[in-house]
């Protein structure tokens, strides 16, 4: 453990605090335009000077010490509880310039708590846009803390800050008066509080006194005692809070008004206004969500082709280049068969995951997220979800783990169980090379109407089919539990702005990179288990399994006869004789052995099936030079003579994966989430049977 | 003139806070500064007509109908 100073970054929803904490810390933590990016603290350290280092907590943003969400809970329980482990020293109070009274409500609570604080303000960029300029020595002396200005976004600023971070920590400056006198309750109702629970500010015994559910260091003795005490001086917390509310923005209107100039009458219409004119426009608004769409979709298939076509060919040189230089034998064998063609099944998708992830790093940056929540709210209520439920399920396009912990900022817990519940529907990044190879074995590379790539087209329909089956989960799901909770939509809407270019790059790197680890650390061992499997078989098989073909042909000798002997012994191999082993239960869904083994391998993870095919397929002796895609293209159905992937074939398995729950991950999110093992449970068996009934349909409708 | 609630002013219309029905709810709108007293408009409507987007203490907040309609206008 170290010691150092804690700093906590506090503030309203989306006003810049993990943009700081970035750039004080030099980390990447998650930051987007629109409220409810953080759900959790994370901590950092920064350097004031030589000898002092602090530790800076960033939280999820709120509008008050009242949370109406989990995520809001986090800054209660840890600026309640002197005990936590997280309770900060100085707290620095980020606030958005362009909107200063309302931030200040929630600094007047911090502060009236008792904390050392630094008003930072930030988007000052923002407030000029808007006309408004900001007296900073006039607030700083109303307010009685120190006042700087910053721009986290441009990292301006950071060390005026850091200098008063040093002041607040050094000197024990006095803390100011508090903002709200406490005159709408009794003097003796505060000290029985503080006396009780041996607590020192006044404001506290307030918080305790008003929030006995939600604050979740208090034992259930604290609580019945707290609920008595309440009901001795008849306090009505509601109307403490209501009060209290109206009482603070009285005093900081006051101030707001002496320290804010306004620039030139009347303010116009801002880009933001003009802009949400057709966003949200009856028809241009879904208009251009679509066109959007449709140019995601189309660039990830039609520009990232070429990038992917050098990497695969490039994998099939390194393999054929290794084979002819490397002495014959089983390292060369386990080499490249194994290693080399399981991590060329995962490399090729960079290209397409890059471009994925820079799509979905705009939409969060630019501030179209929260219109799109707007869009969809009226739909996702029939549903049983929720606006806010679009930030899971558009995340999880990338991938459902932290889709699901976005659920958080859900107020309403059916409205979010039903999310979290239907979020993995949503085609996540680990899908795409599934769906990319199937494509591209089924779906000619055509372009019609002129503009439109037709695979482009096909991957769109897969993601659709993805997010229609969720939304209809969800209303199955919202008929059978039949909560009637009161769910909420009051959400502020950001102002759009200009993505900074380096973010979004570092973004993207930062989803490549643990794609390819992610998948890489699987397909690594995965290979190797699998190639040892693939390459031994019980007993003296391998070797009668070569003798048997050598008889059966006895006209042609053992080099022209390579292919058919390892593909007798891969056969008769562990993983051969496994693959046989479930046959029976995917035969109906058109699958044979070898795919069998490709979809027990993919529950470790589903980007290395295709990894898993590629390594089969080379161990199965076909042309070993060859691309993963050409290698399936040219597999043969011994029972028909004709290709294996058949379009039968290829669109079952898209189906399957488009539902099947694959994914250990997801289900420990939904499990730490919901906080029992029955949905987990309950998510994979719905999703698994789908997936197979889909499959199936698909499959025996079409052969 | 008979009392108006938020959820009736048209697209491009203002109108003042004067005070809410539902004191869960009014917590929440007091905290984003829907103070009484406030002037508020009416900037935009989702397509589907629900939720609608509201300008007031210099920035857009958006509301569903039914919330907006326990907010009374003067
Ligand atoms: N113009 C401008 N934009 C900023 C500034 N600081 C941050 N931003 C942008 O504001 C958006 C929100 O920033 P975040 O750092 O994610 O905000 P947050 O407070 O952590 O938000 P939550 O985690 O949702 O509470 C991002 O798009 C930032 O790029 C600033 O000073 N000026
Ligand atoms: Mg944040």
């Amino acid at each position: 453990m170290n010691k150092n100073p804690k700093i906590a970054l506090v503030g309203n929803p989306n006003c810049g605090k993990t943009s700081l904490f970035n750039a004080l810390t030099g980390l990447r933590q998650k930051t987007g335009n629109f409220p409810g990016v953080t759900v959790d603290r994370k901590i950092g350290v920064t350097r004031l000077d030589k000898t002092t280092d602090v530790d800076i907590v960033d939280l999820p943003g709120t509008y008050s010490l009242y949370p109406k969400s989990l995520d809001e809970q986090v800054v209660l329980d840890i600026l309640a509880n002197p005990a936590s482990k997280d309770y900060p020293d100085v707290v620095i109070m980020v606030a958005d310039a362009s909107n200063l009274k309302r931030n200040l409500l929630l600094f007047s609570q911090v502060s009236d708590l008792g904390f050392h604080t630094i008003l930072a303000l930030n988007m000052v960029d923002v407030a000029e846009a808007h006309g408004l300029t900001i007296d900073v020595d006039r607030l700083s002396e109303r307010l009685g803390v120190p006042v700087v200005l910053i721009n986290a976004k441009s990292e301006e600023g950071l060390n005026n800050l850091k200098f008063a971070i040093k002041g607040e920590l050094m000197e024990h400056s006095e803390l100011p008066k508090p903002v709200l006198r406490l005159d709408t309750v009794s003097k003796e109702f505060i000290q029985e509080i503080k006396s009780q629970f041996k607590v020192a500010n006044d404001y506290l015994a307030m918080l305790m006194a008003g929030q006995i559910e939600k604050l979740r260091f208090l034992t259930s003795e604290n609580r019945s005692l707290l609920g008595d005490i309440n009901r001795r001086h008849s306090f009505q917390h509601v109307d403490f809070q209501t009060q209290e509310t109206v009482n603070r923005y009285k005093v900081l209107g006051a101030i707001a008004d002496e320290s804010i100039r306004h620039k030139n009458g009347q303010p116009q219409e801002t880009f933001t206004q003009k802009l949400d004119k057709i966003l949200l426009h009856p028809i241009w608004g879904y208009a251009s969500f679509f066109a959007i769409l449709f140019l995601i979709f189309q660039s990830i298939f039609s520009l990232a082709e070429y990038p992917m076509d050098w990497i695969d060919s490039g994998m099939a040189s390194l393999n054929e280049w290794l084979k002819s230089t490397l002495p014959e034998g089983l390292l060369t064998s386990l080499l490249t068969d194994g290693l080399v063609a399981g991590i060329g099944g995962v490399v090729v998708f960079i290209p397409q995951i890059a471009f994925l992830f820079t799509f979905i790093s705009l939409l969060e940056e630019s501030g179209y997220m929260a219109r799109v929540m707007v869009l969809m709210d009226k739909l996702m209520r029939k549903v049983g979800l929720n606006g806010r439920s679009v930030v899971p399920l558009i995340s999880s396009v990338a991938c459902a783990v932290p889709a699901i912990m976005g659920s958080r900022t859900i107020q309403s817990w059916k409205d979010r169980l039903i999310t979290i519940m239907v979020t993995p529907l949503m085609s996540c990044s680990a899908r795409l090379p599934i769906f990319t190879i199937m494509i591209g074995l089924v779906i000619p590379e055509k372009t019609i109407l002129g503009i439109f790539n037709l695979q482009g087209l096909a991957l769109m329909l897969l993601y659709l089919l993805g997010f229609v089956s969720a939304l209809l989960s969800a209303w199955v799901m919202k008929k059978v539990l039949k909560v009637r909770e009161r769910s909420f939509f009051v959400m502020e809407m950001p102002v759009f702005q200009l993505p900074r270019v380096d973010h979004v790059i570092m973004a993207v790197w930062n989803a490549v990179k643990a794609f390819v680890m992610e998948a890489g650390k699987v397909i690594v061992a995965i290979s190797i288990i699998l190639w040892v499997l693939a390459s031994y078989g019980p007993g003296d098989s391998m070797e009668r399994a070569e003798q048997q073909i050598l008889q059966e042909n006895p006209a042609k000798s053992p080099e022209e006869l390579g292919n058919e002997i390892a593909s007798a012994q891969l056969e008769t191999s562990y993983a051969g004789r496994f693959g046989h082993f479930i046959e029976p239960v995917i035969r109906p869904l058109g699958y044979d052995w070898k795919i069998g083994i490709a979809l027990l391998t993919s529950f470790a993870a589903r980007e290395v099936f295709v990894g898993t095919m590629s390594t089969i397929y080379s161990l199965g002796g076909d042309d070993d030079t060859d691309t993963v895609k050409n290698k399936m293209r040219t597999e043969i159905n011994p029972e028909t003579g004709g290709p294996r992937f058949t379009p039968a074939v290829a669109f079952s398995l898209l189906i399957f994966y488009v539902f099947a729950m694959m994914c250990m991950s997801t289900l420990a999110a939904t499990y730490r989430e919901t906080k029992s093992w029955f949905y987990p449970a309950v998510q994979f068996t719905y999703m698994t049977a789908i997936a197979y009934a889909a499959a199936w349909i698909t499959f025996q409708s079409l052969s | 003139m008979a009392a108006r609630n938020l959820s009736q002013l048209k697209l491009g219309e203002k109108g003042i806070i004067a005070g809410f029905h539902d004191s869960n709810l009014a917590l929440k709108l007091l905290e984003m500064g829907c103070l009484p007293g406030t002037e508020i408009q009416l900037t935009a409507i989702a397509p589907l007509g629900d939720p609608i987007c509201l300008q007031v203490g210099g920035y857009t907040l958006s509301l569903r109908l039914d919330e907006a309609a326990v907010v009374e206008l003067q």
